[in-house]
């Protein structure tokens, strides 16, 4: 017996197809024909950095593709193998010693696509899910603007329609990789006479076009990853509205669900990572390598604050698996995705702190030029308590649409938008 | 709980809590703390027997038998529930004890041993004479010379739970050659119950001391000098059921917090809709399900003996140990003042958490037992 979960993909699909183990067998010699191995000591982390034009992510997408192995759990429709989690699962634990396009799983694969699968028109989903599952089109989400992190639904681009066009103004920020990549899901006010939440629309959005600007941010650590984009007088045809019009907090809702499955590693469309969905252990080893580089492994302390650390991480794992398990069997809500999203921000705040303290006098001057730099790294600390929902956020859909306790006073609730204050 | 139980394991669940919640409420736990010397009735404790409280990690040929064919799996249903009403009854040693004499015991041990336990008319204590599996012992040393094939036994252990209740002890000993583990009943001359005290209102403590105990060759469990992994497997099995029972007196008290924070208004409006209270709710709830995953995790690692075991035992006792009070103490800092009273039922929560928390190792010394299994 299979158990289909709300996506409409089997949890293991032997009935029928190909069974996981012919399945496996069969990835495995293909893998060690076609794929490039991981050099010693690389990660596909640490290759994708320094591919910041995407290029390579986008060679190795394509071998997936033309090998009939890129979005195994999508609909056989759109390019992908219709198979169940356990063949993707399968799958990622043998990719694990090759390298991957890991590029394309968030926000392309595990995000924007199953948004699209969603709420897209057939017209919508025939162009660009085969488009991105074959590596030709990477894609970003265009959410949040300069004026607002947390208050998504209170953002203010504007699309205007004019005939068979709305003509897009505006800004968003932080979003991921913008600059190498096609496409965007951009969310923009349609309608200001409404609520904040009614006035919304969803739109696919071509990024590299006349009236776009795209610019890096530079961060603490340097890295550009994340950028701005400026809208002046952008067109966009009617047809590229996802969902209906002034519907788009509807279909916003559901992206941010596939965000919090894809980063909480629940996600089936994940592929070639070691994540709790997947099966895999994935256990960091930077606290116990740090701490042999500097020679404690036999300190009493450091050895309690290294287990520590892997004693969070390997909850970390649990609670997803828990969390993602409870989602899809009907025994938690689905904001109860916050949960394991709160745990991970605040382990790695713990996680961050633990290295910083094992590091010692090293996180803030050091002699060797390839010493391990902890200090860098922790500048970066509140990186995963801000994004994709601040911590503070998550601790509100915790207490509110969890727990059930009164939601907090809001000024703009059922107010025109034109009426309310903002920036 | 385990979100992935069969219908015969939640038919299970139901029949225990409402045996529990119809014979043994919060009153009857803080009656039989003033009014019951060895912490549990006798005769209650059989009825639990015969719901299967002592059947789960004995095999059926044994007189035992589980309901999913994952015997402690089941007992951690056990566990909890009793967590959550802070129940009586030496439920961690007599199962460790009954566990250890299926897994090693000879023929005639199991028959002499085994029925008693699992019908509920004998208890088990289990007394660590030892450091075993990198626990140490409070201090209790039991010396062991061999003699006639069998051993010796000089010294003093505990505090141990049960130890003045039980009719039958295990004793982990060093002998020279590694660790051994003995059987002795509480009857055998030379065996001396002392006092020793809990924080746990209906836990019992003893010493028990052995003076020139002699244990005869079939005394010994298991083989002489080769125990250890006999004596992890017990630490894991009493870990698994401590972290139940942790995750079970959370769960409810947890549960009783939030509906106080609901109930309660001060300024006008309901304790539940001060933001900064939502988020400590929502910390506690985070913690709490870690607890609930961790628990669940260590419990099926454990069952099956998975590599793994050893470490996630002790991920999930160091993760719970330490969060548990932590989460305890939230819940009386959102009572206020009604919740550092005796007549709260908080303490009850707070004292067995507590206690599970610095029985069988405290999270230090599991983090140091998953330092060794990463290899430092």
């Amino acid at each position: 017996m299979s158990t289909t979960d709300t996506d409409g993909i089997a949890e293991a699909g032997d009935d029928g197809g190909e069974s996981v183990e012919s399945f496996r067998t069969r990835a495995r010699a293909w893998l060690a024909d076609t794929m490039p191995p991981l050099p010693d000591g690389a990660t596909n982390q640490l290759l994708a950095r320094e591919d910041e034009s995407g290029e390579r992510a986008r060679r190795l997408q394509r071998l997936l593709f033309d090998g009939g192995f890129a979005g195994i759990s999508f609909p056989a429709a759109y390019g992908g193998q219709g198979l169940s989690r356990a063949h993707q699962r399968a799958f990622t634990q043998e990719s694990l010693p090759y390298q991957m396009p890991t590029v394309f799983n968030v926000p392309t694969l595990s995000i924007l696509a199953p948004t699209l699968l969603d709420f897209g028109t057939e017209e919508q989903k025939v162009r660009y899910i085969p488009a991105m599952l074959s590596g030709d089109e990477l894609w970003v989400q265009f959410l949040s603007e300069p004026s607002g992190g947390s208050d998504l639904a209170g953002l203010v681009t504007r699309a205007t329609r004019d005939g068979d066009v709305f003509v897009l103004n505006g800004s968003k920020i932080w979003s991921s990789g913008a600059f190498r990549s096609d496409y965007s899901l951009c969310l923009a006010r349609t309608d200001w006479k409404v609520p904040k939440h009614r006035g919304l629309t969803m739109f696919i959005l071509k990024i590299h076009q006349p009236g776009i600007e795209v610019r890096q941010i530079k961060m603490v650590n340097g890295t550009g990853e994340f950028c701005q984009e400026f809208f002046d007088d952008v067109l966009i045809p009617a047809t590229d509205v996802v969902g209906e019009v002034n519907d788009g907090w509807t279909v916003a809702s559901r992206l941010l669900f596939h965000e919090r499955d894809a980063t909480g590693g629940g996600s089936p469309y994940v592929s070639g990572v070691a994540t709790a969905a997947a099966g895999q252990d994935g256990q960091r080893s930077d606290l116990l390598e740090l701490a042999r580089e500097t020679g404690q492994t036999a300190d009493p302390r450091v050895r309690q604050l290294v287990a520590e650390a892997r004693v969070n991480d390997r909850v970390q794992s649990q609670l997803v698996e828990r969390v993602t398990t409870g989602i899809r069997t009907g025994a938690f809500p689905l904001p109860a995705g916050a949960i394991p999203s709160l745990f991970a921000a605040t382990n790695t705040e713990r996680h961050f702190d633990i290295g910083l303290e094992i590091a010692g006098a090293g996180a803030g001057a050091w002699i060797d030029d390839d010493a391990d730099r902890w200090g860098e790294t922790y500048l970066l600390r509140q990186g995963l308590s801000l994004g994709g929902g601040s911590n503070e956020m998550q601790r509100n859909i915790i207490s509110e649409r969890v727990l059930g306790m009164p939601r907090e006073y809001a000024a703009d609730r059922d107010k025109p938008f034109d009426e309310v204050r903002h920036n | 709980m385990d979100l992935r139980l069969s219908d015969d394991q939640q038919l299970f669940r139901e029949t225990t809590r409402k045996f529990l919640e119809s014979t043994c409420p919060l009153e009857t736990v803080r009656r039989l703390a003033d009014a019951e010397p060895a912490g549990f009735d006798k005769k209650w404790w059989k009825r639990g027997a015969e719901l299967g409280w002592v059947s789960m990690l004995v095999p059926e040929e044994d007189g035992g038998g589980s309901i999913s064919g994952h015997g402690l799996l089941d007992l951690v249903l056990v566990a909890e529930e009793m967590g959550r009403l802070v129940s009586p009854g030496p439920l961690v040693p007599t199962n460790v004890v009954a566990a250890a004499l299926a897994r090693s015991g000879t023929p005639t041990q199991r028959r002499e041993f085994l029925p008693g336990l699992v019908n509920g008319d004998t208890v088990a204590a289990w007394c660590l004479g030892t450091p075993v599996a990198g626990i140490d012992t409070a201090g209790g040393r039991v010396e062991a010379a061999p003699r006639d094939g069998g051993y010796v036994l000089d010294g003093v252990t505990g505090p141990v739970e049960a130890g003045g209740q039980a009719d039958l002890y295990l004793v982990t000993i060093h002998t020279g050659d590694g660790v051994t583990q003995c059987v002795v009943p509480s009857d055998t001359p030379g065996v001396a119950v002392g006092p020793a005290h809990g924080l746990d209102l209906v836990r019992r403590y003893a010493q028990v001391r052995f003076d020139q105990v002699v244990v005869p060759p079939d005394g010994v469990l298991g083989v002489a000098g080769d125990a250890a992994s006999d004596a992890e497997r017990q630490l894991q099995i009493a870990v698994v059921l401590q972290v139940a029972e942790m995750v079970g007196a959370l769960d409810r008290a947890f549960e009783f917090t939030v509906e106080y924070a609901f109930d309660r208004y001060s300024f006008g409006r309901p304790l539940a809709s001060y933001q900064a209270l939502k988020h400590r709710f929502a910390d506690m709830k985070t913690w709490l399900e870690a607890s609930q995953a961790t628990a669940a995790a260590a419990a099926r690692a454990v069952d099956t003996e998975s590599p793994l075991a050893p470490e996630l035992a002790s991920v999930a006792k160091s993760y719970v140990g330490e969060r548990g009070p932590a989460i305890l103490q939230d819940c009386v800092q959102l009572h206020g003042g009604i919740g550092v009273t005796w007549d709260h039922d908080l303490h009850l929560y707070l004292r067995r958490v507590v206690t599970d928390r610095s029985q069988f190792g405290t999270p230090s010394d599991h983090r140091e037992r998953v330092a060794v299994a990463m290899g430092m």
